[in-house]
């Protein structure tokens, strides 16, 4: 059995998200949401046999219930999830937000996936693309010791960040700090993205710079880095250590690199995979949970729906 | 047009030594210098003064560097003191925010500068609209210009213009721009852009070529210019704004400043500050040729004394690789693979 699902966005995110969904045991894409009829990933969606409107959310609403849509992916701009998420929720549809909005709790799978089993969350954030690359190991090390200070340098390909990363590059940085806090565990956080339009294209690269309280527990330290990217790499295989670990004085500094899988766009934009796969990682939880029982959205309509 | 054809043109000059200074300083000048330059910049007459971290609003960071005081106490040590001058920020859109915007519109700052690399200008469109909706002056400041075509440029500065910018910096980061390129950029710009759009100039001496330069945007149409007393800044310095004013008064261009008023700011306030000389040697020079962000150049002296990596090593595969502004964790991510490729191990690891 698959839960269908409708993805909201026909951005490089939404359409990425498609393949990722198309491989998936347990979800079904059914309906992609577009503003723009002519653009790449209505088009691709189509040809992948899933049902399309142009009309935004608003033309998805009627059909719901005949396509049994019972979780969405919100992959379009954080200035406007909220509305999508409150239409879409409120018809039972748990929403998962791509989009850097956090109005929901926030998810990093390899971190804090568990914390959300048998919550029936209706709205769960994705953090960002630089935040799911980044927070696992800002965790890596607050799960040796206290970290006073996480900072995270992300630097894409200009070609993989598309019109919404970049009109919501202050949420991303906004909520990607807030998400190096709340789930990575620093005392504070900090984010900075950089695009970077070389050519042939930059694999995502990120630095996590922490400082520790005390002298860093350099053995430690290390080894819960390893078994961290092990994780990550358990749904994004690109996901690789640069470098040793660097220690000086209290500062610990991480270098990764994120190759996707090349589905949508090619295998530099690993900032769409690591996002993506998170995404979908954390909808099939939701999804199992819908199958096994445990939780039925459509109990939380409500009646203005 | 001739140089001597400039005469009556006039020019707003900016000073720079309170923001792309700090690189030089590593962030670190304290709140009795930033009010005694500034103060003394007015006092010279310059009419717009830069003040934030050296990486903009919200710069301060492990990765460039902690600022030895807030951008808002820096703001404070400077905007209440000034008689005639305005105050200006930097903010780099995936560094600071509008939060940090706000914080310095309502500190008194009059322009904001909203700096993108030059190929991605919309990354800066909610900067300068809500600047303009502040009713400040709103800059688009087009970073690294040298990497791309002077076509690529308009199409980012008209990117910029609509978004409501009311003036459009070309920016030469790495000090790579000769004056020929110079001209073709500013030349364009002025050619398609509305006659009301200021257009401006920001130079780095690693070549020398700053004044040069400098004039090269004046005759194509630039009416702001950046400079920096004595030079102050990323690299080896940004155009010294006392040679600048000499300069243009030569060519009888009015810049409004007192000669030798910026002459004495350089060499009795700004001068003595300096923890190394400004100037043109291996290392800046290395960023020139290379073309690499002149901010680099302290992180890459940092590296290289922790790795034994030499700097214009460091400098010149940054620029190989076409690394942008903000880049700085490649800094060091390039030492380390240079050590692996000579079969050391870091020492400290």
């Amino acid at each position: 059995m698959k839960i269908n699902c409708a993805l909201i966005g026909s951005g490089n995110i939404g359409t990425d998200l498609m393949f990722k969904l198309e491989r998936s045991p347990v979800l079904k894409p059914v309906w992609m949401v577009g503003i723009d009829p002519d653009s790449d990933g209505l088009r691709k969606a189509r040809e992948h046999g899933m049902k399309t409107t142009h009309e935004g959310v608003d033309g998805l609403l009627p059909h719901l219930v005949e396509d049994n849509i019972q979780i969405a992916f919100d992959a379009t701009s954080a200035y406007v999830h909220k509305e999508n998420s409150d239409k879409l929720t409120a018809r039972g549809v748990v929403m998962i937000d791509l989009t850097p909005a956090a109005i929901g709790p926030f998810c990093v799978p390899p971190v804090n996936i568990k914390d959300h089993l048998g919550k029936r969350e209706m709205n769960v954030n994705m953090v960002t693309c630089g935040g799911q690359a980044t927070i696992p190991m800002v965790y890596a090390v607050s799960r040796v010791q206290p970290v006073v200070y996480g900072e995270i340098v992300a630097t894409v390909a200009s070609k993989s960040a598309g019109p919404g990363t970049r009109k919501n590059i202050d949420e991303f940085t906004r909520t990607t700090s807030k998400g190096i806090e709340v789930v990575g565990g620093a005392r504070k956080g900090k984010a900075i993205i950089i695009l970077n339009p070389a050519e042939p294209p930059l694999i995502m690269r990120d630095t996590i710079h922490c400082l520790t309280e005390t002298v860093p527990q350099e053995d430690a330290i290390r080894a819960s880095v390893k078994d961290m990217i092990g994780e990550v790499q358990k749904y994004v295989p690109g996901y690789r250590l640069l470098h040793n670990v660097v220690f000086d004085g209290n500062r610990v500094s991480i270098f990764v690199e994120v190759e996707g899988l090349g589905d949508y766009l090619p295998k530099y934009a690993g900032n769409l995979d690591i996002m993506t796969a998170a995404g979908t990682r954390t909808a099939e939880m939701i999804a199992e949970e819908i199958i096994a029982g445990s939780f039925n959205p459509a109990q939380y309509k409500t009646a203005a729906a | 047009m001739a140089l001597q054809d400039l005469k009556g043109r006039k020019v707003t000059l900016h000073d720079m030594c309170l923001r792309d200074g700090m690189h030089a300083k590593r962030h670190q000048i304290t709140l009795e210098q930033m009010t005694a330059i500034a103060s003394a910049l007015d006092e010279a007459g310059v009419p717009l003064i830069e003040v934030t971290h050296g990486d903009g609003l919200d710069g301060t960071s492990i990765n460039y560097g902690f600022g030895l005081h807030t951008d808002e106490e820096y703001l404070k040590a400077t905007v209440p003191h000034l008689k005639q001058a305005k105050v200006s920020c930097l903010l780099v859109p995936g560094i600071g925010t509008v939060d940090g915007l706000r914080m310095a519109a309502d500190l008194g700052v009059s322009c904001i500068r909203v700096a993108t690399h030059c190929t991605e200008a919309d990354c800066g469109e909610q900067h300068i609209g809500l600047a303009r909706k502040l009713n400040l002056d709103a800059v688009g400041f087009l970073m690294m210009a040298h990497m791309v075509a002077p076509e690529k440029i308009l199409e980012q500065a008209k990117l910029f213009e609509s978004y409501g910018a009311t003036c459009i910096y070309v920016t030469d980061s790495a000090g790579y721009m000769l004056p020929d390129d110079v001209t073709a950029k500013i030349g364009l710009l002025r050619a398609n852009l509305a006659p009301n759009i200021e257009l401006g100039f920001h130079a780095h001496n690693n070549l020398s070529m700053s004044v040069a330069n400098s004039l090269a945007a004046i005759e194509a149409g630039a009416n702001r210019i950046d400079g920096s007393a004595a030079g102050l800044g990323a690299g080896a310095g940004n155009t010294p704004l006392e040679t600048l004013v000499a300069v243009c008064d030569r060519l009888k261009i009015e810049t409004g400043i007192s000669l030798y008023k910026i002459m004495d700011v350089a060499e009795d306030v700004v001068r003595p500050i300096m923890d190394q000389p400004v100037r043109v040697d291996r290392d800046s020079l290395s960023l020139g040729f290379a073309g690499t962000y002149s901010t680099f150049l302290l992180h890459a002296k940092r590296f290289s004394d922790r790795y034994g990596i030499s700097v214009r090593d460091l400098l010149v595969e940054c620029g190989r690789r076409k690394t942008v502004a903000g880049q700085e964790d490649m800094i060091e991510s390039i030492a380390l693979e240079m050590l692996a490729e000579r079969g050391k191990q870091p020492a400290h690891a």
